[in-house]
């Protein structure tokens, strides 16, 4: 094993203390999500390590169950984009032809229309509960996901050994799932990390523009909403998860730069 | 050999190492090329030959100082003209590199820069030392008109893609000798080329290094090749030196084991079997073209191959065999023609084939490298056919895996390992192993020895025979290579721009009479002896481009 470099070091670190938070949201933190233990906006203190929120709520608790949503709903939501987006791009790459023509154009469509946009759209026609906002964030995303997989599974595609399989008789299922997925993981490992962010944002995006996570419940991008009238009286409580989404961020893409150059070494490492 | 006076090369205990990044190992220094020392003087060519890893082409770039990747000289001394070139630093290399001593590389497609036109990259470096325009053109078109460039006036007006492989390389050989240098590096300058264009090439170079002066440093792993050129050969091997002797030495009476296997390479033979059982594979007038283009690459092909016979299908790059591979494979459907396989008519296109027409036709791959998923170990790659046509699972699978790879000489243990951790050699023995298991009735063989150094390849076409005779099966052996063909063939076909201009039994086909290009063919293959290639240019009249 090579060393692991400080900047991917400091990032496994953050990244798994945010993931850890999440998890065990339910142990760590001090107080309910939904509780009303304070005044509003209470500053700094032994009690709430954060303050309070702009009806009187642990903001600490706050952030702790909003990262839990947040991470749950964009990992949820990158999940299904590499799914499908993966699936349909490795589909087009080996079929070819008219499956890879229709497919491309619709992804072509779709790509066409601003994300958020289309997302507000749906969204504002849809009953919006969580598992419809992973499933539209998932989809829009994953024509994203769609033509990376394409363009690295048609540079696998034309390998030999997928011939070979051909020749042998195998169907498509089976050339996509073992020859050209092993081949073409890497890159879609390192692309995950960088979705996973993405979708963190749109999330938090969403929320904020109150067309994603509903009250009570809150992800981060919602206490930012919450909080917002705060930054005129000089209270700093909307920027705390502006800090949270800033660093999860950074920290989520010094790994997957790290994870990047590593299995794309050309010194025959099988990432 | 050192008492040459004023030697224009001449290194001395020569040490190149690198840095390997084994995967999950911390890297090391491994050495490449170790206690090399030769002397070259003005005039004379001194072959270097050796299998690939050898060490060749490092020792070659050594001469320039230069280390490919992460190579490093760590020892000896590179003195060019005397001055060590190695304590030169970089303002002593800038004066030495592309003045004194140039470079001629394997492949010139890849080598010249296709937006910039021939002229403009022939005189480059003249230019930059500081010779006049007009002058380095005058002396490029000079060059041109000796390497037998077709309208050595204008060609330099042409980019690299309008001119053929041969002519691009002859015009990398003029970019070398335009700065007139002393030295001149060839590294496999005809290895990528069709043989009939590399007797061209080769007579060109030869004609120059004579006719300039240079001495030159000419790296081959094809003995023939180098024998025809060479004043001196060194072989070598593991990066350290076997042999050096003067050409004739080498060719006939070497003195070290090595040597004696790499002249006598190609001893495989055998009898040409008669045909005897039911034609295996009929292709009846087939023709085919691949979409977009408006003529046949494949013009009425009409074959026929016995079931436990070798059919050689030879020819150049161009000619339209793999093409044939491709139609007989069924990736490639024809626009007209049949083709009979084991007395059925097979469907043309892939998607038509049963189960049972795929397992009875294999195919086996020029590169093994990109022939095996890498992220498979052997034992899947072979396991696979075995689970997919005949059904075997866990113990059944892997005692039947192991037998396959004692067939194909390699022990156990390999069952486990990746592709990248094979050499050249085993990589294309598991691709066998893995055509094996289906059972076939004929294997189609497209260049399987080409990428392989000649003893591994030498290896290859052994065990190829070894199994036919023991399990009955067809080949048609698709190569350019005519040694292989005398090797392995009972039956073959020679193909030109797409048609078969002879075919027939072995022996028939090699004998005379010839038509032309059949002959043009033959007599271009490179012999092992002196002075064969002045024979055939003498035979030849050298058509100054005529490709």
């Amino acid at each position: 094993m090579s060393r692991i470099p400080l900047s991917a070091l400091i990032g496994m670190v953050v990244t798994a203390a945010y993931f850890l938070a999440a998890i065990f949201a339910d142990v760590i933190s001090p107080y309910g999500y939904a509780d009303v233990v304070g005044n509003v906006w209470d500053p700094v203190s032994a009690e709430h390590w954060l303050g309070t929120d702009s009806i009187g709520r642990d903001l600490l608790s706050r952030m702790i169950y909003g990262g839990q949503i947040t991470i749950f709903v964009a990992a949820a939501a990158t999940v299904l984009a590499f799914a499908t987006g993966a699936f349909f791009g490795f589909l087009a790459a080996v079929s070819g032809g008219w499956v890879d023509q229709v497919l491309s154009r619709l992804v072509d469509l779709l790509m066409s229309i601003p994300a958020l946009i289309l997302a507000l759209v749906i969204l504002s026609v849809l009953p919006v509960s969580v598992p419809v906002l992973i499933g539209v964030m998932g989809l829009i995303e994953s024509t994203r996901v769609f033509r990376l997989s394409r363009a690295v599974a048609v540079d696998v595609a034309v390998m030999d050994y997928v011939e070979a399989a051909r020749l042998r008789g195998e169907g498509t299922i089976w050339v996509i799932f073992r020859e050209i997925l092993p081949n073409a993981l890497s890159p879609l490992v390192a692309e995950a990390g960088l979705r996973f962010i993405f979708m963190v944002l749109f999330i938090s995006t969403l929320s904020f523009l109150g067309l994603g996570v509903q009250p009570p419940l809150a992800d981060w991008g919602g206490i930012v909403k919450e909080n917002k009238e705060g930054i005129v009286y000089g209270i700093p409580a909307a920027l705390i998860p502006a800090v949270a989404i800033a660093t999860l961020a950074i920290s989520v893409n010094l790994v997957a730069d790290w994870v990047l150059t590593r299995t794309s070494s050309l010194k025959g490492g099988r990432g | 050999m050192s008492d040459i006076k004023n030697p224009v090369l001449e290194i001395r205990n020569l040490k190149i190492e690198a840095t390997s990044y084994p995967p999950g190992e911390s890297p090391r220094d491994i050495t490449i090329v170790e206690g090399v020392s030769l002397t070259l003087a003005k005039g004379k060519v001194m072959g270097l030959i050796g299998e690939s890893g050898a060490g060749k082409s490092t020792i070659g770039l050594s001469s320039m100082a230069y280390g490919r990747g992460g190579v490093r000289i760590t020892g000896g001394e590179v003195l060019v003209n005397g001055i060590d070139i190695l304590k030169g630093g970089a303002a002593g290399l800038r004066k030495l590199r592309g003045k004194t001593v140039t470079y001629v590389s394997q492949s010139a497609a890849a080598s010249f820069n296709p937006a910039r036109k021939l002229m403009d990259q022939v005189i480059e470096t003249s230019l930059a030392l500081g010779v006049p325009r007009s002058e380095a053109e005058a002396r490029a078109v000079a060059l041109f008109e000796k390497l037998g460039l077709p309208s050595p006036k204008t060609i330099g007006n042409r980019y690299p893609h309008q001119v053929s492989g041969g002519q691009l390389q002859r015009a990398m050989t003029a970019m070398a000798l335009c700065p007139q240098p002393e030295l001149v590096v060839f590294d496999e300058p005809t290895t990528a080329l069709d043989v009939t264009t590399q007797i061209e090439v080769l007579a060109a170079i030869k004609e120059a290094i004579r006719d300039t002066g240079v001495a030159a440093l000419y790296i081959t792993h094809d003995l023939a090749v180098v024998a025809q050129v060479s004043d001196e050969i060194m072989v070598l091997r593991h990066g350290a030196m076997v042999e050096l002797g003067t050409a004739e030495q080498i060719i006939h009476a070497p003195r070290e084991d090595y040597s004696r296997d790499l002249v006598s390479v190609r001893q495989v033979n055998h009898a040409q079997k008669p045909a005897e059982g039911e034609a295996v594979l009929k292709i009846n007038d087939i023709s085919a073209r691949y979409s977009g283009l408006k003529f046949d690459v494949l013009k009425q092909v009409t074959l026929e191959l016995a079931a436990g016979q070798t059919l050689a299908v030879v020819g150049e790059s161009g000619s339209g065999k793999s093409t044939l591979a491709r139609v007989i494979t069924g990736l490639l459907p024809p626009n007209g023609g049949s083709i009979e396989f084991g007395g059925r008519t097979l469907s043309p296109s892939l998607k038509g084939r049963s189960k049972e027409d795929l397992r009875e036709l294999q195919m086996i791959y020029q590169m093994a490298d990109t022939a095996m998923n890498p992220r498979q170990t052997v034992g899947a790659i072979i396991g696979r056919p075995l689970e997919f046509y005949f059904g075997l699972k866990g113990a059944a699978k892997r005692k039947r895996v192991q037998e396959l790879l004692d067939e194909i000489e390699m022990g156990a243990g390999f069952a486990d390992r990746y592709p990248a951790e094979l050499s050249g050699g085993q990589k294309q023995r598991v691709c066998i192993a893995r055509a094996l298991a289906a059972k076939p009735k004929l294997i189609i063989c497209d260049e399987v020895t080409s990428a392989l150094d000649p003893l591994v390849a030498d290896g290859i076409l052994k065990l190829l025979l070894n199994l036919q005779k023991e399990e009955g099966v067809a080949y048609l052996f698709i190569t350019h290579d005519l040694a292989t063909v005398k090797a392995i063939a009972d039956k073959i076909a020679v193909m030109y721009r797409g048609e078969v201009v002879r075919d027939g039994g072995r022996d028939t086909v090699l004998s005379p009479p010839f038509d032309d290009y059949t002959d043009l063919l033959l007599s271009s293959v490179p012999e092992m002896r002196l002075g064969w290639l002045e024979e055939v240019i003498a035979h030849r009249k050298m058509d100054a481009g005529g490709e």
